[in-house]
């Protein structure tokens, strides 16, 4: 029988592996892969790069596009490398509309919609996860359900109004708080998938062992619970970064407007565009969401491993 | 009132608990303590050339008033309809709205829009015809200056039309219907098709160009209703785009679901003789047509005795009807829309001014880049059919866009066309005529 582990040796750096059957008698001779299934691995791979490829298509695009001068924009024959690269397109985006301080409007409304979304809906995700069957619960997963339903354009009014009457019309703070509400329905639905998934078992355990409700949910909990929470503010950061119709609405002055209004200045009547000058831009405005994928992105897969080995 | 002071003590406690992360940046109030105002200018210039007359005719009124202060805010022509919307039911518009004619019914009819008939000048009243007036006249009133505007031109392949046999048409001699369909089909051959028609929108385009055969489409009766009827007059120019993609095949078939700038790299490439296009459309191709490639300005085919009428929606400023400073928001439009200053719009737009003055000035009379063509269409410009009519953008999205793209396929015939237009287009007009 295996020791009771410890709330200490359940971090996941420590966790060991319980013996199963399949384990405890291996089968004596492991058959090598045969033709047939090299040839099956190799579709496997030839499909995920078919797969990549088609996601990575309209990034590449919108690379390539950014660097040509007008001339190759306009071409029959559009080629994948610019034959005369320039940074003239970057510069003329520049010129033209304040990208640098929307950039860091959105990049404050992102964050701080993020951070407060994650905040609230950490306890509250937990609460449910814990407590499925309660009333409370149950009329906060109907919340979450009915929340989906409804489109910007129905509450879009309404919520201009309401800001308005608390004189949070054309501030980042107002957008921030929409931000959040939006984004927190969806966000304590996913968080509370991850937490329903924490064994109870743990932090039983824990207590076991003599820790204290809060050291469990600090040591035990929150560390499993970590991969959910960045996938989370991931989604909300994602969410209001892109996000353009309550900022076009909600923010008045051109000091406060953020990127994805911004970029719509590059389009004019009869949804004719400054290509080039739109694709630099637009190309800047990903490179925030990439980079944050890059670096969380390790702290999604190792978190989601630690935690599957606890089972 | 109760509710009120709830909803804003809940939303201020949920603000109240998200902490330092959330600066409060309230708007400011509009008019300083010692007395200067500030007004705010949504501009929808989005060309580099149009960004910067407009910022720089800013400024100048800036450093000439500094009781009357001027931000300049920029707006997008894509999604300007909802954001006014939505402005004007918070009571947050702009007090100088940039805008096209087109879109101003529903706000003019809303009573968003201020009646400009006392504000404005008797100068800048005089110096725009009143065909011109009558696009932003709405129930009797002015709700808007319509300052530019653009006639839909043929941009040729100067090489492929004078190689060819065709007569070359201009302002005073235009090709007729007829004859235009004859020289595009002169021009077909080697793969090159003689004209490339961008329909992805079509119904403006259709509807512009068939004021020149007597077309009108909306008809308005003795009780002020409007009624779609789609008779042989409207009928001209339908028929002669169907019968080019689908007949002598002129026409190229694959531009039918695409944008006016799509259809450049194919002209540019040699693909198509002739693009109807808006006249602003040549800022681009200045800009992107390859190097050596010659181009030239036609005007658009003419009905019977040589009627050259298209409709157009001009660009406008309006001043919004809470707006606390009409007055001087006229002023401002006034100032901006002195003759020089127009012409500086236009030539930042590659449009035609709409003001008799500027529209004679020398820069705009060029032949180079077309200039001249465009600016002696000028006086044949008339407002677009679908102007004031009431329910015109459901009419146009659920009904006519459809049904012309499903006509020019070839996917219906004339009669089933007329049917949707009539019968359906009735059914949603009624509607917003109760």
């Amino acid at each position: 029988m295996s020791p009771r582990p410890t709330a200490r040796s359940l971090r996941p750096g420590a966790v060991r592996r319980r013996p199963t059957a399949r384990s405890l008698h291996p089968s004596p001779v492991r058959r090598r892969p045969t033709a047939r299934r090299r040839a099956a691995r190799t579709g496997q791979y030839l499909a995920l790069l078919g797969y990549l490829v088609f996601l990575a298509f309209p990034l590449l695009w919108l690379v390539s596009t950014a660097f040509k001068p007008p001339r190759e924009l306009a071409s029959l024959h559009p080629g994948w490398i610019p034959d005369h690269p320039t940074l003239d397109n970057f510069r003329q985006a520049f010129d033209e509309q304040p990208l640098l301080r929307s950039a860091g409007n959105s990049l404050i409304a992102s964050l701080a919609a993020a951070a407060i979304t994650v905040v609230i809906a950490t306890p509250m995700a937990y609460v449910m996860a814990r407590h499925h069957r309660s009333p409370l619960s149950r009329a906060a997963t109907g919340w979450i359900v009915v929340s989906q339903a409804f489109p910007f354009v129905l509450v879009i009014i309404p919520l201009f109004l309401v800001l308005k009457e608390v004189r949070l019309i054309d501030s980042l703070s107002g957008l921030i708080m929409v931000y959040v509400v939006w984004s927190l329905p969806f966000a304590l639905w996913m968080l509370a998938g991850y937490a329903r998934a924490v064994p109870r078992e743990l932090e039983e355990a824990a207590a076991v062992d003599g820790a204290s409700r809060a050291r469990t949910l600090i040591s035990v909990t929150m560390p499993l619970l970590a991969p959910g929470i960045v996938a989370t503010a991931l989604f909300a950061f994602i969410t209001a970064w892109n996000e353009f119709f309550f900022a076009l609405v909600l923010l008045k002055s051109p000091q406060k407007q953020t990127m994805p209004v911004i970029l719509t200045h590059f389009i004019g009547t009869e949804g004719v565009a400054d290509l080039g000058p739109l694709a630099a831009a637009s190309l800047l405005a990903t490179l925030p969401s990439l980079v944050l994928f890059a670096v969380i992105q390790r702290r999604i897969t190792s978190g989601t491993l630690a935690g599957a080995v606890k089972h | 009132m109760r509710r009120r002071t709830l909803l804003a003590a809940s939303a201020a406690g949920t603000l109240s608990a998200a902490g330092p992360l959330l600066s409060a940046c309230v708007p400011g109030r509009r008019r300083a303590a010692d007395g200067r105002i500030t007004l705010r200018f949504q501009s929808l210039a989005w060309q580099q050339e149009s960004i910067e007359a407009n910022k720089q005719l800013v400024a100048e009124w800036n450093a000439a008033h500094p009781d009357i202060r001027v931000d300049y805010v920029q707006g997008s022509w894509d999604s300007v309809h909802d954001q006014l919307l939505t402005s004007f039911e918070g009571g947050e518009a702009p007090d100088i709205i940039h805008d096209a004619t087109d879109d101003l019914a529903d706000f003019a009819y809303g009573g968003y829009l201020a009646d400009l008939t006392d504000l404005l000048p008797q100068r800048l009243k005089d110096e725009i015809p009143p065909r011109t007036w009558q696009t932003a006249t709405f129930a009797g009133g002015i709700h808007g200056v319509p300052f530019l505007q653009e006639p839909r031109v043929l941009i040729a392949n100067r090489a492929l039309l004078e190689r060819s046999r065709v007569r070359i048409p201009t302002p005073e001699r235009p090709w007729s219907w007829a004859e235009f369909e004859a020289a595009a089909g002169e021009l077909t051959g080697d793969g090159t098709y003689g004209v490339a028609w961008p329909l992805k929108e079509p119904v403006s385009a259709t509807l512009n160009l068939s004021l020149s055969t007597g077309g009108k489409v909306f008809h308005r009766g003795a009780d002020g209703k409007v009624t779609v009827r789609f008779d042989a007059a409207d009928q001209r120019v339908p028929r002669v785009i169907h019968d080019q993609l689908g007949g002598d095949r002129s026409a190229a078939r694959t531009t039918l679901g695409m944008g006016g700038s799509d259809t450049l790299p194919g002209f540019f490439g040699g693909k198509y003789a002739m693009v109807p296009l808006g006249f602003s459309y040549r800022q681009q191709i200045v800009q992107q047509a390859p190097k050596g490639f010659a181009w030239t300005v036609l005007p658009s085919p003419a009905g019977p005795g040589g009627d050259q009428r298209q409709g157009v929606s001009p660009q406008t400023l309006s001043i919004a009807a809470d707006s606390p400073y009409q007055r001087e928001a006229a002023r401002f439009i006034d100032f901006f829309l002195r003759p020089p200053h127009m012409v500086r719009l236009a030539r930042g737009d590659w449009m035609l001014p709409t003001g008799l003055t500027a529209l004679r000035d020398p820069a705009l009379h060029t032949r180079r880049h077309g200039w001249a063509t465009g600016a002696a269409l000028a006086g044949r410009l008339r407002p677009a059919p679908a102007q004031s009519v009431r329910g015109y953008p459901e009419w146009k999205d659920k009904v006519a866009t459809p049904a012309l793209q499903e006509y020019y396929s070839g996917a219906i015939g004339m009669a089933e066309l007329r049917k949707r237009l009539v019968e359906d287009g009735n059914l949603v007009l009624a509607r917003y005529q109760r």
